[in-house]
């Protein structure tokens, strides 16, 4: 495996700490994530960090689920907007100019919970 | 046992839940609106160092590579070149030992140790509040510029702000010109990439070109300056980048 399983086992960690002071004691069921496509996380290795992780934060009931978010640019030069499908470059696949403002692609957030 | 899914085998899905039949739970569960982002803490204390660092009238530098590009090498060339002119302290993340800070002694910076061992397994990058505890060994009011080097890899460090002004990164033509296509969250995070090892390119498949021209591809804006930290060719292009971003005060 190329990327280290680590980084998603620090990302587990932060999403905890993101949960728990909304939480406030109760039993934490669901966790809802958005991700954005430009952010580095493997989907597979995030839910899989996140089984070990929730046991030592207090929360082993709780569910993560993902919500993946497209990448979307504004092109100055062309001022057209696109869906981004590289992996790689956020140049306008239009006109491929690179003086681009990436409106959707970046997110990474807890969006809501289901608590008990 | 109704919802209670595990997901061991890493699949993710999305599926709504009826909240008209939760099997076992005494009380109907209640949905907690969040919307907060995943690094905000981080973020936060990055900007208290940021302050620290702005208060002292001091720019700070995070400087990020893989294992083994020549990041401490360089930087120690840069404390040798900057000494009696621009005071600088050293962050030097480093998972368990001291090797780095031993390399970098005894060239007139400031040097501040950061252990990253503490956590699980070892962290692969420094964060803000790491950061913060390694300004307290560092005499902030002596300084004009931070540089802050994190722990070799390129996937973690690009994603925490530290408190930094300016984050650079040195990619050696060893590690192949494909790089910036396998890690474009670190390449398009930075504002400046030391291209280093550059004497070596005769023994490779690629020119110095090819190289520049992949980390384009990724980020467009960055300052691309080609070194080897080893002869001496580039430094000084790096030396007067640096020099310049020292006495910036946005």
């Amino acid at each position: 495996m190329e990327r280290p399983t680590v980084h998603e086992l620090s990302l587990c960690h932060a999403i905890a700490g993101v949960v728990k002071p909304y939480a406030a004691g109760r039993r934490v069921d669901v966790v809802r994530v958005q991700v954005g496509a430009l952010r580095q996380v493997v989907p597979e290795s995030l839910s899989f960090c996140w089984t070990l992780v929730r046991d030592h934060e207090d929360m082993p009931e709780a569910e993560l689920e993902l919500e993946f978010v497209a990448a979307e640019v504004d092109c100055r030069g062309c001022g057209q907007h696109s869906e981004i499908t590289s992996r790689w470059t956020v140049c306008c696949p239009q006109c491929e100019s690179s003086d681009v403002e990436v409106v959707r692609g970046n997110e990474f957030l807890v969006t809501s919970l289901e608590v008990t | 046992m109704g919802r209670f899914h595990r997901h061991d085998d890493g699949t993710v899905h999305d599926h709504d839940h009826d909240h008209g039949d939760h099997t076992g739970y005494a009380t109907g569960s209640e949905r907690v609106e969040v919307l907060e982002a995943i690094f905000a803490e981080n973020d936060t204390r990055a900007d208290i160092n940021r302050r620290a660092f702005e208060t002292n009238g001091i720019r700070a530098l995070n400087l990020m590579s893989s294992p083994g590009s020549g990041k401490t090498t360089v930087l120690a060339a840069t404390l040798d070149e900057l000494s009696g002119d621009i005071s600088v302290g050293v962050i030097e993340g480093d998972i368990a030992t001291d090797l780095d800070a031993a390399k970098l002694g005894g060239r007139g910076a400031q040097i501040s140790l950061l252990n990253t061992n503490n956590g699980f397994g070892g962290e692969c990058h420094l964060d803000a509040p790491m950061v913060n505890r390694a300004l307290q060994g560092l005499d902030l009011p002596a300084l004009d510029l931070v540089v802050i080097e994190n722990v070799g890899n390129l996937v973690c460090p690009a994603e925490f702000d530290v408190g930094e002004h300016a984050k650079a990164m040195v990619y050696s033509v060893t590690e192949g010109e494909d790089k910036p296509l396998k890690y474009p969250v670190m390449f398009r995070s930075v504002d400046v990439v030391l291209l280093n090892k550059i004497d070596l390119v005769p023994y490779l498949d690629a020119d110095v070109e090819t190289y520049v021209a992949r980390v384009r591809e990724v980020n467009p804006g960055a300052t691309i300056l080609p070194v080897s930290a080893r002869t001496g060719e580039g430094m000084s292009d790096w030396f007067a980048w640096l020099r310049r971003f020292a006495a910036a005060t946005d």
